[in-house]
C-alpha cells in the first residue's frame, strides 16, 4: 500500500514549474507596501521620532510608532511590536512606513528623524550576568507572564529551569574522575529562502485578514486575540506554501506589525515583506550560547554526575527563548543513563537580535556543550569515545533529567544506533591518520536525542471530505514548510482507507476559518499528531461508508470491510458496493435517498504531559525520545588550517519509515544544516554589538559543492501510540552535526575546539594561542 | 519628493511579447513579479547572493535581482513559468531534488542553461555553475544526483515521458 513508499510529494509539480505560491507571491491592486524603519544601535534610549516630513512624501499613507502599544510574548509580554522608549537590540523595529508602493515607503523612511541616546550594550550572556552589567529590562518583575515562566527581577535572567535528579554530591563521590568543559557560539540565523511576509486587511464587517509565512496561522489567530482583544472568531489566517522555516518562522512578529498597519489605514491590505538584511536580524534568530559541563565517571568511563550550567543569549525578548532554554534542560544530559544530574539553564538578556526556536530546538547546542565534554572524559581515560557512549547509552527501564521512566516504546534504540554507525564509518580501523606531512583525515562522533516540550495541551485536527468519485481530500492545520508531512498524511490516510494514494488529494493551504487547528508545525511533530488525527478521521469515514453500505447490501456494518475502491462484504467480497456510489450518498432506484457527504473528522491531543517541577525539573515533557548516533569524517590541512568535510554520517530510530525518500531528505538537510552552522555560519558583532554580516555575500551558509557525502541509515524500533510506529525525524539529523564536526576537528588539529563556527581562524587562534590578535 | 520617470518597455519572455510601464530604475525581478504576474522568480536577498531569482537571457542565467529590466529589451528572456516537462524538472522530482520549493526555480534555470551549453559537463563544470545558488533544506546532494541524471538524459536524448509518474 501507500505507507513505506516514496511517493512524491503532493505538490512537486507546483515547485518545479513555479506555480508553487508563497504569501509574497499574493499581489493584490491597490495592496500597500510597509517599510520597517530599524535602530542602528543595540541599547539606546529614543528621545525623539519626527515623523512629518516622511508623511507628506508621495504615497504615503501612516507612519507607524510604538506608542501605547500592548507588550507581546508568548511565554513573557516583555516585546513592544515598535520600540517604544528604548531599543534593545541593532535592527529592532523603531517606525512602519506605509504607502502606495514599497518603493515610496523606502524613500519616505529616509526621511524619519530619530534622536538616540545611546546606553551600554550587553554583549554576551556571562558579561549580561556579571555584577552591575546594564539591565535590558528595568521592569521585569511587572511583565505578564505564564505560571511556568521564572524571570529574576533586577537581574538579565528571563528565566531559569532547574533539573535535580539524584544527589549530584554523591555523584561526584563516587566518581574516580571529573572534567569540565566550557563551550560558546553566537546567535545565527536559520535563513530561510524565502524571508518572512504578512499581510493584513480588516473588512467592513470588522473581519481580520491575515496572510503570512508561517509555521503558526492558529498562533497568530491566539495571539492577536490576546494582545489587542479582537474576537479570535471573526480572525482569519491564511498561510500557503512557506518558503522553508526551521523554526524561524513559529515566532509571530510581522503579522502583528501588518494587522496595526491595516488598522492604520482603514482596513486597506498592507503588506510586510522583509528584506534580506531584516528576515537575518530584526526577526528572530537562531540562540547563542555559553555552557559549562561538568562530568563525573568511573575510570571505565561509566558516567556517575553531570553538572550542567547552559546559558542561552535569548537577545532583548524572551519570547520562544525561554522554551529553548527549558528544552536543552530537559535532555541536557544526552541519549545517556546519568543517575545524578544537576543543571541550570538560564534564558540571558543580551542587546542582540531575540532568538526564537531552530531546527532541533536547543538540542543541537546541548549536545555540542556535552559532547565535547564527553570526547574530552575519553581522553583523559584514554578509552574510546564510541565505547564510553556506548557503555552510557540510555535504554528502557532508565529515567530521563525530568525522571521520565522509560519504555521501549516511548524511547529508540541508542545502543543500535551506535551499533550501526560504528560500522558505517568503519570507527575500528582508524580515527586519525596523518596521509602526508600536511594532510590529517580524523573522525568524530555524536550522539543524540529529542523530545518535543511543546504545550501540553497540543492538539491537530484532521478533516476527510470524499469526492463523488470516491477520492478522498486531506484538510489538516499541518503547514507545508517543506518537510512533506501532508503527502504523508496522505499516505496514512491512502494505508487506512486501502485506496491508491493518488486518489487522495491534499489541502496544501491552511485558511483558519475551514481548516483544522494544528498547534503549530513545529517540534518534529506533524507526523504524530496529524497522522494521529488522519486515523482517527479514516475511521469516521470508515464507519459512516459502512453504515450507508450496510443499508444498501442488506447486511450488518461489522460484517463490512472499506478497501480498494468498495464496501464489501467481508466473507464474501463479491458483494460490493463502489465507494463513489455512496461518497455523496446513495440514491435507491425509486429515488429515495440516505446518507449525504461521507465526512470523516479525527482530532488527537497529548496525554499526560505536565508542566516541570520549578525546584527539580521533574515532568513529563513530551510523548517520546528519539534516538540518534552520527559522525563526520574531515580532511584537515595542518599548514593553512584549512578542511574539507569528507563524509557525515546519520544513524537515526525512524521508528517506521513512511515515505524513505522523503525522510532521507528530511535527515540529509537537517544533516547540511547542522554542518554549515558549525563549519561557518554566526554573527559578527562589533563592541556595540550591531551586527556586521547581515548579507548572505558575508554570512555565508554551505554552498553547492561544498557538501561532503552524506550516509544515512534509519533503524526501526516502533513507538506503538504512533502512526504506523513513526517517530519525529526532522531534527534528528542536525542535532549530533556540530558536536560531530568539533569531536572531528579537535582530533585532527590536536587541540580543544568548542567554540563555533569552526574556521580555519579559530581553529589557528586555538592552536597558536590568542596571542596574534586578530588577522 | 518627485516620483522617477517611468517607461514603455516591450520584453519578450517565454515566447511572447509583453508590454509594461515601469520604472526605468526597476529590476527585471520585481517587472517580472509585479508587473506580469511571474512569481515563479523569487526574490531571496537582492544582492546576487542566493541565486533564488536566476531567470534566463538570450540563454544566459542572469540574477534577474541584478538586471534592470530596460537592459532586456530586445533579448529572449526565460522564466521557470517558460520550461515545460524538461529533463532537469523531470529529474528533481524523481529526486526529491526540493522540500519547500523556493530555490526551485532559479535552480532549475541555472542547470537547464548548464544542460543546453554544455551536454558533457563534467564534476568541475557542474560545481561551478551550482555555487551561485543555495539551497537550505536539501543536502545538495539530492540536487548533484538530478542534475547527473538530466544531463544523462539530455546525452541519451531519452525524451522524458508525458506520464507524471507519483511513485519511484
Amino acid at each position: 500500500m501507500a505507507v513505506g513508499k516514496s511517493i512524491i510529494r503532493k505538490e512537486a509539480w507546483d515547485k518545479v514549474t513555479g506555480r508553487a505560491k508563497y504569501t509574497n507571491d499574493f499581489k493584490e491592486q491597490g495592496m500597500l507596501h510597509a517599510k520597517l524603519v530599524t535602530s542602528p544601535y543595540a541599547h539606546a534610549r529614543i528621545i525623539s521620532i519626527e515623523t512629518h516630513e516622511a508623511l507628506a512624501a508621495p504615497g504615503v499613507r501612516a507612519v507607524l510608532t510604538g506608542k501605547g502599544l500592548p507588550l507581546t510574548g508568548e511565554d513573557m509580554r516583555d516585546r513592544p511590536p515598535i520600540a517604544a522608549d528604548k531599543v534593545r537590540y541593532y535592527g529592532e523595529v523603531v517606525a512602519v512606513v506605509v504607502a502606495d508602493t514599497l518603493v515610496q515607503a523606502e524613500q519616505a523612511a529616509r526621511l524619519i528623524r530619530i534622536v538616540y541616546e545611546p546606553l551600554p550594550a550587553v554583549g554576551s550572556p556571562r558579561e549580561a550576568l556579571k555584577e552591575g552589567a546594564p539591565l535590558l529590562h528595568e521592569e521585569l518583575d511587572r511583565y505578564e507572564r505564564n505560571k511556568t515562566t521564572y524571570p529574576e527581577p533586577g537581574t538579565n535572567i528571563a528565566h531559569r529551569t532547574k533539573i535535580r535528579k539524584g544527589d549530584i554530591k554523591q555523584g561526584f563521590a563516587e566518581s574516580d574522575v571529573i572534567i569540565e568543559t566550557s563551550v560558546s557560539f553566537a546567535p545565527s540565523d536559520h535563513v530561510a529562502m524565502e524571508t518572512r511576509c504578512a499581510t493584513a486587511e480588516i473588512w467592513p464587517d470588522g473581519s481580520i485578514h491575515i496572510s503570512a509565512s508561517s509555521q503558526s496561522p492558529f498562533m497568530i489567530k491566539r495571539l492577536i486575540h490576546t494582545y489587542f482583544g479582537e474576537e479570535a472568531g471573526k480572525i482569519v489566517v491564511h498561510t500557503p506554501l512557506v518558503g522553508g522555516a526551521y523554526g524561524g518562522k513559529a515566532p509571530v512578529q510581522l503579522e502583528l506589525l501588518a494587522y496595526l498597519a491595516t488598522k492604520a489605514v482603514g482596513g486597506r491590505k498592507v503588506s510586510v515583506w522583509n528584506n534580506r538584511e531584516c528576515d537575518m536580524v530584526t526577526s528572530p534568530v537562531h540562540i547563542g550560547l555559553e555552557a559549562t559541563v561538568k562530568i563525573g565517571a568511573t575510570k571505565d568511563g561509566v558516567f556517575k554526575a553531570m553538572e550542567i550550567v547552559f546559558l542561552f543569549d535569548g537577545g532583548a525578548y524572551s519570547d520562544k527563548a525561554i522554551d529553548v532554554s527549558r528544552a536543552a534542560a530537559v535532555d541536557c544530559t544526552g541519549p545517556y543513563h546519568v543517575e545524578h544530574v544537576w543543571c541550570d539553564s538560564l534564558c540571558v538578556y543580551t542587546n542582540r537580535p531575540y532568538a526564537t526556536p531552530f531546527r532541533s530546538f536547543g538540542h543541537c547546542e546541548q549536545s555540542f556543550a556535552v559532547e565535547r565534554a564527553i570526547d574530552e572524559l575519553a581522553k583523559v581515560l584514554q578509552l574510546d569515545p564510541w565505547d564510553v557512549r556506548r557503555k552510557n547509552a540510555i535504554r528502557p527501564g532508565h529515567t530521563t533529567p525530568t525522571q521520565v521512566r522509560l519504555t521501549k516504546s516511548n524511547v529508540g534504540d541508542m545502543p543500535a544506533c551506535l551499533d550501526r554507525l560504528r560500522e558505517l564509518m568503519r570507527w575500528d580501523e582508524w580515527q586519525r591518520i596523518e596521509l602526508d606531512a600536511y594532510t590529517v583525515r580524523a573522525k568524530g562522533i555524536s550522539g543524540g536525542w529529542k523530545t518535543s516540550t511543546i504545550d501540553t495541551d497540543s492538539s491537530s485536527g484532521v478533516i476527510l471530505t470524499f469526492n463523488s468519485d470516491g477520492s478522498v481530500n486531506v484538510i489538516s492545520g499541518v503547514v507545508e514548510i517543506g518537510t512533506g508531512t501532508k503527502t504523508v498524511l496522505a499516505q496514512i490516510v491512502a494505508e487506512r482507507l486501502k485506496m491508491n494514494v493518488d486518489d487522495v488529494h491534499v489541502k496544501m493551504d491552511i485558511d483558519t476559518q475551514t481548516t483544522p487547528e494544528h498547534w503549530k508545525t513545529v517540534a518534529s511533530r506533524g507526523t504524530f499528531m496529524a497522522g494521529r488525527a488522519a486515523l482517527a478521521a479514516a475511521n469516521d469515514a470508515i464507519r459512516q461508508l459502512k453504515e450507508i453500505a450496510a443499508c444498501v447490501l442488506r447486511v450488518t456494518p461489522d460484517d463490512l470491510e472499506v478497501g480498494f475502491g468498495r464496501v464489501f462484504l467481508r466473507d464474501d467480497p463479491a458483494i460490493f458496493i463502489p465507494v463513489k456510489d455512496i461518497a455523496y450518498g446513495y440514491k435507491f432506484p425509486n429515488g429515495n435517498a440516505i446518507g449525504g457527504q461521507v465526512i470523516g473528522r479525527g482530532h488527537y491531543i497529548l496525554r499526560r504531559l505536565t508542566p516541570l517541577d520549578p525546584e527539580t525539573g521533574a515532568g513529563k515533557p513530551g510523548p517520546e525520545w528519539g534516538v540518534c548516533a552520527e559522525g563526520v569524517e574531515v580532511e584537515f590541512n595542518r599548514r593553512d588550517y584549512t578542511y574539507r568535510i569528507v563524509k557525515a554520517y546519520a544513524v537515526i530510530d525512524a521508528g517506521k519509515v513512511l515515505n524513505p525518500k522523503a525522510a532521507l531528505g528530511q535527515a540529509m538537510g537537517a544533516m547540511s544544516m547542522g554542518l554549515s552552522f558549525a563549519s561557518r555560519e554566526g554573527f559578527l558583532f562589533d563592541e556595540a554589538q550591531r551586527v556586521l554580516n547581515p548579507q548572505l555575500r558575508t554570512y555565508r551558509p554551505i554552498h553547492f559543492g561544498e557538501h561532503p557525502t552524506y550516509i544515512v541509515e534509519f533503524i526501526e524500533t516502533p513507538q506503538i501510540d504512533a502512526p504506523y510506529g513513526a517517530r519525529g525525524i526532522g531534527e534528528h539529523g542536525l542535532l549530533g552535526m556540530p558536536a560531530a564536526l568539533a569531536n572531528a576537528l579537535s582530533l585532527a588539529a590536536g587541540v580543544p575546539l568548542n567554540e563555533l563556527p569552526l574556521v580555519p581562524e579559530l581553529i589557528w587562534r586555538k592552536q597558536k594561542g590568542d596571542s596574534y590578535g586578530s588577522l | 519628493m518627485e516620483e522617477t520617470t517611468k517607461c514603455e518597455l516591450v520584453l519578450h519572455i517565454n515566447g511572447e511579447q509583453r508590454t509594461v510601464i515601469t520604472r526605468q530604475a526597476e529590476t527585471l525581478l520585481f517587472v517580472l513579479r509585479d508587473e506580469l504576474g511571474l512569481t515563479g522568480t523569487k526574490p531571496g536577498c537582492l544582492n546576487g547572493d542566493c541565486g533564488a531569482c536566476t531567470v534566463l537571457v538570450n540563454g544566459t542565467p542572469i540574477k534577474s535581482c541584478m538586471m534592470l529590466a530596460i537592459e532586456t529589451v530586445g533579448k529572449e528572456i526565460t522564466t521557470i513559468e517558460g520550461l515545460r516537462d524538461t529533463p532537469i524538472q523531470h529529474a528533481f522530482v524523481r529526486h526529491f531534488a526540493f522540500q519547500c520549493g523556493y530555490c526551485t526555480p532559479g535552480f532549475i534555470m541555472n542547470i537547464h542553461a548548464l544542460i543546453e551549453q554544455h551536454p558533457n559537463a563534467d564534476q568541475s563544470t557542474i560545481q561551478e555553475w551550482l555555487q551561485s545558488n543555495i539551497c537550505r533544506c536539501t543536502s545538495y546532494q539530492e540536487i548533484e544526483a538530478a542534475v547527473k541524471e538530466a544531463l544523462q538524459a539530455k546525452k541519451t536524448d531519452i525524451q522524458p515521458s508525458h506520464n507524471r509518474i507519483s511513485r519511484v
